[in-house]
Protein backbone atom coordinates (compact mmCIF):
# COMPACT_ATOMS: atom_id res chain seq x y z
CA UNK A 1 0.00 0.00 0.00
CA UNK A 2 1.04 3.59 -0.59
CA UNK A 3 2.64 4.68 2.72
CA UNK A 4 0.91 8.06 2.37
CA UNK A 5 -2.41 6.23 2.63
CA UNK A 6 -1.59 3.97 5.60
CA UNK A 7 -2.58 6.42 8.31
CA UNK A 8 -5.57 7.66 6.34
CA UNK A 9 -7.03 4.15 6.03
CA UNK A 10 -6.95 3.84 9.83
CA UNK A 11 -9.58 6.60 9.99
CA UNK A 12 -12.12 4.86 7.79
CA UNK A 13 -15.29 6.88 7.17
CA UNK A 14 -18.71 5.48 6.28
CA UNK A 15 -21.42 7.31 4.33
CA UNK A 16 -24.19 8.94 6.32
CA UNK A 17 -27.56 10.45 5.51
CA UNK A 18 -26.09 13.92 4.91
CA UNK A 19 -23.91 12.82 1.99
CA UNK A 20 -26.50 13.03 -0.81
CA UNK A 21 -27.19 16.67 0.03
CA UNK A 22 -23.44 17.38 0.37
CA UNK A 23 -22.87 15.94 -3.11
CA UNK A 24 -25.77 18.01 -4.42
CA UNK A 25 -24.50 21.23 -2.84
CA UNK A 26 -20.95 20.50 -3.98
CA UNK A 27 -22.08 19.94 -7.56
CA UNK A 28 -24.23 23.08 -7.60
CA UNK A 29 -21.32 25.18 -6.33
CA UNK A 30 -18.99 23.89 -9.06
CA UNK A 31 -21.55 24.75 -11.75
CA UNK A 32 -22.23 28.19 -10.28
CA UNK A 33 -18.55 29.12 -10.08
CA UNK A 34 -17.03 27.43 -13.13
CA UNK A 35 -19.98 27.47 -15.56
CA UNK A 36 -21.90 30.44 -14.16
CA UNK A 37 -24.93 28.14 -14.47
CA UNK A 38 -27.44 26.63 -12.12
CA UNK A 39 -28.09 22.94 -11.68
CA UNK A 40 -31.75 22.48 -10.82
CA UNK A 41 -33.71 19.67 -9.25
CA UNK A 42 -34.51 16.76 -11.54
CA UNK A 43 -38.19 15.83 -11.23
CA UNK A 44 -38.74 12.16 -10.33
CA UNK A 45 -34.99 11.55 -10.19
CA UNK A 46 -35.51 8.48 -7.98
CA UNK A 47 -37.60 6.73 -10.61
CA UNK A 48 -35.28 7.46 -13.54
CA UNK A 49 -32.52 5.22 -14.84
CA UNK A 50 -28.99 6.60 -14.85
CA UNK A 51 -28.04 6.89 -18.52
CA UNK A 52 -25.88 9.06 -20.72
CA UNK A 53 -23.12 8.71 -23.30
CA UNK A 54 -20.45 10.60 -21.39
CA UNK A 55 -19.14 9.58 -17.97
CA UNK A 56 -16.18 10.75 -15.94
CA UNK A 57 -14.87 9.08 -12.81
CA UNK A 58 -12.48 9.98 -10.04
CA UNK A 59 -11.18 7.41 -7.57
CA UNK A 60 -11.05 8.08 -3.85
CA UNK A 61 -8.58 6.29 -1.58
CA UNK A 62 -7.77 6.44 2.09
CA UNK A 63 -10.44 6.88 4.74
CA UNK A 64 -12.98 6.39 1.97
CA UNK A 65 -12.40 4.02 -0.94
CA UNK A 66 -14.67 4.40 -3.91
CA UNK A 67 -15.45 6.23 -7.12
CA UNK A 68 -17.22 9.54 -7.75
CA UNK A 69 -18.72 9.72 -11.22
CA UNK A 70 -20.72 12.11 -13.35
CA UNK A 71 -22.84 10.90 -16.28
CA UNK A 72 -24.85 12.81 -18.86
CA UNK A 73 -25.84 12.87 -22.52
CA UNK A 74 -23.42 13.91 -25.26
CA UNK A 75 -25.32 17.09 -26.11
CA UNK A 76 -25.48 18.10 -22.45
CA UNK A 77 -21.75 17.41 -22.07
CA UNK A 78 -21.04 19.62 -25.10
CA UNK A 79 -23.14 22.43 -23.65
CA UNK A 80 -21.42 22.14 -20.27
CA UNK A 81 -17.95 22.17 -21.87
CA UNK A 82 -18.85 25.16 -24.03
CA UNK A 83 -20.15 27.07 -21.05
CA UNK A 84 -17.10 26.22 -18.97
CA UNK A 85 -14.79 27.47 -21.71
CA UNK A 86 -16.89 30.52 -22.53
CA UNK A 87 -17.06 29.26 -26.14
CA UNK A 88 -19.20 30.98 -28.69
CA UNK A 89 -20.55 28.46 -31.21
CA UNK A 90 -19.52 24.83 -31.42
CA UNK A 91 -17.08 23.58 -28.82
CA UNK A 92 -13.94 21.66 -29.84
CA UNK A 93 -14.92 17.95 -29.49
CA UNK A 94 -11.56 17.23 -27.89
CA UNK A 95 -12.44 19.58 -25.03
CA UNK A 96 -15.67 17.79 -24.09
CA UNK A 97 -14.25 14.76 -22.23
CA UNK A 98 -11.59 16.91 -20.62
CA UNK A 99 -14.19 19.38 -19.34
CA UNK A 100 -16.44 16.66 -17.93
CA UNK A 101 -13.44 15.02 -16.26
CA UNK A 102 -12.50 18.31 -14.66
CA UNK A 103 -16.06 18.92 -13.46
CA UNK A 104 -16.07 15.45 -11.89
CA UNK A 105 -12.72 16.16 -10.27
CA UNK A 106 -13.97 19.42 -8.77
CA UNK A 107 -17.24 17.91 -7.55
CA UNK A 108 -15.29 15.09 -5.86
CA UNK A 109 -12.86 17.56 -4.31
CA UNK A 110 -15.63 19.90 -3.21
CA UNK A 111 -17.60 17.04 -1.64
CA UNK A 112 -14.47 15.77 0.12
CA UNK A 113 -13.77 19.18 1.61
CA UNK A 114 -17.30 19.27 3.08
CA UNK A 115 -16.80 16.04 5.06
CA UNK A 116 -14.43 16.96 7.86
CA UNK A 117 -13.06 13.44 8.31
CA UNK A 118 -12.32 13.11 4.58
CA UNK A 119 -10.62 16.41 3.87
CA UNK A 120 -7.32 15.27 5.39
CA UNK A 121 -7.68 11.54 4.98
CA UNK A 122 -8.70 10.87 1.42
CA UNK A 123 -6.80 11.30 -1.84
CA UNK A 124 -8.25 11.71 -5.33
CA UNK A 125 -7.03 9.97 -8.46
CA UNK A 126 -6.70 11.67 -11.81
CA UNK A 127 -10.03 11.42 -13.68
CA UNK A 128 -11.01 8.84 -16.30
CA UNK A 129 -13.60 9.39 -19.02
CA UNK A 130 -15.81 6.75 -20.63
CA UNK A 131 -17.83 7.44 -23.79
CA UNK A 132 -20.72 5.24 -24.90
CA UNK A 133 -24.09 4.44 -23.41
CA UNK A 134 -24.25 0.68 -23.33
CA UNK A 135 -22.83 0.04 -19.89
CA UNK A 136 -24.00 0.07 -16.32
CA UNK A 137 -22.17 1.05 -13.14
CA UNK A 138 -22.64 -1.65 -10.49
CA UNK A 139 -21.79 -1.13 -6.86
CA UNK A 140 -19.57 -3.85 -5.40
CA UNK A 141 -21.63 -6.37 -3.47
CA UNK A 142 -20.62 -5.14 -0.03
CA UNK A 143 -20.50 -1.48 -0.95
CA UNK A 144 -22.96 1.39 -1.04
CA UNK A 145 -23.96 3.71 -3.83
CA UNK A 146 -25.33 7.24 -3.52
CA UNK A 147 -26.95 8.62 -6.68
CA UNK A 148 -27.94 12.26 -7.06
CA UNK A 149 -29.85 13.34 -10.15
CA UNK A 150 -29.89 17.01 -11.11
CA UNK A 151 -30.81 18.89 -14.29
CA UNK A 152 -28.66 21.12 -16.48
CA UNK A 153 -30.83 23.16 -18.82
CA UNK A 154 -33.55 20.57 -18.34
CA UNK A 155 -31.41 17.51 -19.14
CA UNK A 156 -30.36 15.00 -16.49
CA UNK A 157 -26.87 14.99 -15.02
CA UNK A 158 -26.10 12.15 -12.62
CA UNK A 159 -23.60 12.24 -9.78
CA UNK A 160 -22.83 8.86 -8.23
CA UNK A 161 -20.61 7.96 -5.32
CA UNK A 162 -19.88 4.22 -5.15
CA UNK A 163 -18.26 3.35 -1.83
CA UNK A 164 -16.34 0.14 -1.16
CA UNK A 165 -16.69 -1.36 2.27
CA UNK B 1 6.44 47.21 -16.60
CA UNK B 2 7.85 44.02 -18.01
CA UNK B 3 5.11 41.79 -19.37
CA UNK B 4 5.33 38.62 -17.30
CA UNK B 5 6.05 35.28 -18.89
CA UNK B 6 3.76 32.70 -17.30
CA UNK B 7 3.74 28.89 -17.23
CA UNK B 8 0.43 27.07 -16.62
CA UNK B 9 0.81 23.43 -15.57
CA UNK B 10 -2.26 21.17 -15.54
CA UNK B 11 -3.05 17.79 -17.08
CA UNK B 12 -6.42 19.18 -18.19
CA UNK B 13 -6.15 21.28 -21.35
CA UNK B 14 -9.56 22.75 -20.51
CA UNK B 15 -8.32 23.90 -17.12
CA UNK B 16 -5.21 25.43 -18.70
CA UNK B 17 -7.48 27.42 -21.04
CA UNK B 18 -9.67 28.51 -18.14
CA UNK B 19 -6.68 29.66 -16.09
CA UNK B 20 -5.35 31.63 -19.08
CA UNK B 21 -8.78 33.18 -19.69
CA UNK B 22 -9.02 34.08 -15.99
CA UNK B 23 -5.63 35.81 -16.14
CA UNK B 24 -6.74 37.80 -19.17
CA UNK B 25 -10.12 38.64 -17.59
CA UNK B 26 -8.25 39.93 -14.56
CA UNK B 27 -6.92 42.72 -16.77
CA UNK B 28 -3.29 41.82 -16.17
CA UNK B 29 -0.72 42.77 -18.77
CA UNK B 30 0.66 39.44 -19.88
CA UNK B 31 3.62 38.31 -21.92
CA UNK B 32 4.06 34.76 -23.23
CA UNK B 33 1.82 32.12 -21.73
CA UNK B 34 3.22 28.60 -22.01
CA UNK B 35 1.35 25.40 -21.12
CA UNK B 36 2.59 22.07 -19.74
CA UNK B 37 0.58 18.91 -19.04
CA UNK B 38 2.57 17.63 -16.05
CA UNK B 39 5.65 18.27 -13.94
CA UNK B 40 8.06 16.68 -16.41
CA UNK B 41 6.87 18.88 -19.26
CA UNK B 42 6.95 21.88 -16.93
CA UNK B 43 10.58 21.28 -15.94
CA UNK B 44 11.48 21.01 -19.64
CA UNK B 45 9.68 24.30 -20.32
CA UNK B 46 11.61 26.02 -17.49
CA UNK B 47 14.92 24.70 -18.83
CA UNK B 48 14.00 26.18 -22.21
CA UNK B 49 13.35 29.62 -20.74
CA UNK B 50 12.71 31.12 -17.31
CA UNK B 51 9.25 32.29 -16.21
CA UNK B 52 8.10 35.15 -14.03
CA UNK B 53 5.26 33.11 -12.54
CA UNK B 54 4.12 29.48 -12.56
CA UNK B 55 0.57 28.31 -11.84
CA UNK B 56 0.52 24.56 -11.22
CA UNK B 57 -2.04 21.89 -10.46
CA UNK B 58 -1.06 19.42 -7.73
CA UNK B 59 -2.75 16.20 -8.82
CA UNK B 60 -1.24 15.22 -12.19
CA UNK B 61 0.03 12.00 -13.78
CA UNK B 62 3.72 11.35 -14.54
CA UNK B 63 4.96 14.02 -12.11
CA UNK B 64 2.62 15.80 -9.72
CA UNK B 65 2.78 19.44 -8.73
CA UNK B 66 4.54 18.82 -5.41
CA UNK B 67 7.39 16.87 -7.03
CA UNK B 68 7.64 19.53 -9.74
CA UNK B 69 7.94 22.15 -7.00
CA UNK B 70 10.69 20.14 -5.27
CA UNK B 71 12.69 19.83 -8.49
CA UNK B 72 12.08 23.36 -9.78
CA UNK B 73 14.88 24.90 -7.74
CA UNK B 74 17.43 22.45 -9.16
CA UNK B 75 16.70 23.44 -12.75
CA UNK B 76 18.49 26.32 -14.43
CA UNK B 77 16.13 29.28 -14.47
CA UNK B 78 13.78 27.70 -11.95
CA UNK B 79 15.18 28.84 -8.63
CA UNK B 80 13.21 31.69 -7.11
CA UNK B 81 10.36 31.53 -9.61
CA UNK B 82 7.11 32.18 -7.74
CA UNK B 83 4.71 29.24 -7.94
CA UNK B 84 1.00 29.28 -7.09
CA UNK B 85 -0.62 25.88 -6.69
CA UNK B 86 -4.09 25.24 -8.06
CA UNK B 87 -5.82 22.28 -6.47
CA UNK B 88 -9.09 20.45 -5.97
CA UNK B 89 -7.66 18.97 -2.79
CA UNK B 90 -9.53 19.88 0.37
CA UNK B 91 -6.50 18.69 2.31
CA UNK B 92 -4.81 21.39 4.34
CA UNK B 93 -1.78 19.13 4.81
CA UNK B 94 -1.07 19.00 1.06
CA UNK B 95 -1.42 22.77 0.85
CA UNK B 96 0.88 23.19 3.85
CA UNK B 97 3.36 20.79 2.23
CA UNK B 98 3.29 22.85 -0.97
CA UNK B 99 3.87 26.07 0.95
CA UNK B 100 6.67 24.47 2.98
CA UNK B 101 8.57 23.50 -0.18
CA UNK B 102 8.31 26.93 -1.72
CA UNK B 103 4.86 27.63 -3.15
CA UNK B 104 3.90 31.29 -2.79
CA UNK B 105 0.19 30.59 -2.49
CA UNK B 106 -2.62 28.36 -3.61
CA UNK B 107 -5.99 28.57 -5.30
CA UNK B 108 -8.70 26.02 -4.70
CA UNK B 109 -10.82 24.74 -7.59
CA UNK B 110 -13.51 25.78 -8.32
CA UNK B 111 -12.21 29.34 -8.54
CA UNK B 112 -13.33 32.70 -9.89
CA UNK B 113 -11.19 35.03 -12.05
CA UNK B 114 -11.13 37.40 -9.06
CA UNK B 115 -9.48 34.74 -6.91
CA UNK B 116 -6.79 34.26 -9.57
CA UNK B 117 -6.24 38.02 -9.73
CA UNK B 118 -6.03 38.27 -5.94
CA UNK B 119 -3.28 35.63 -5.71
CA UNK B 120 -1.33 36.57 -8.82
CA UNK B 121 -1.27 40.38 -8.75
CA UNK B 122 1.02 40.78 -5.70
CA UNK B 123 3.50 38.33 -7.21
CA UNK B 124 3.59 40.27 -10.47
CA UNK B 125 3.85 43.66 -8.73
CA UNK B 126 7.50 42.92 -7.94
CA UNK B 127 8.25 42.98 -11.67
CA UNK B 128 7.36 46.65 -11.84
Amino acid sequence: MNPALDSKVQNSVRPDSSWPSLIQVGAKEVFQIMLQSELTDLPDAESQTVTGEVSAMVGLAGALCGVMSIRCGEHTAEKMAGRMLGSVGKVDPNDVPDAIAEICNMVAGNFKSKVTQLAENCLLSVPTVVRGEDYEMLAVSDGEQITVGLAYEGAPVWFCLAVHS
Amino acid sequence: MKRPRILIVDDSSVMRKIVERSLRQAGLELGDIVEAGNGIEALAAVKAGAFDLILSDINMPAMDGLEFLRQLGTVEGGKGTPVVMITTEGSESRVVEALSIGAKGYIRKPFTPDQIKERVTPLLEVLR
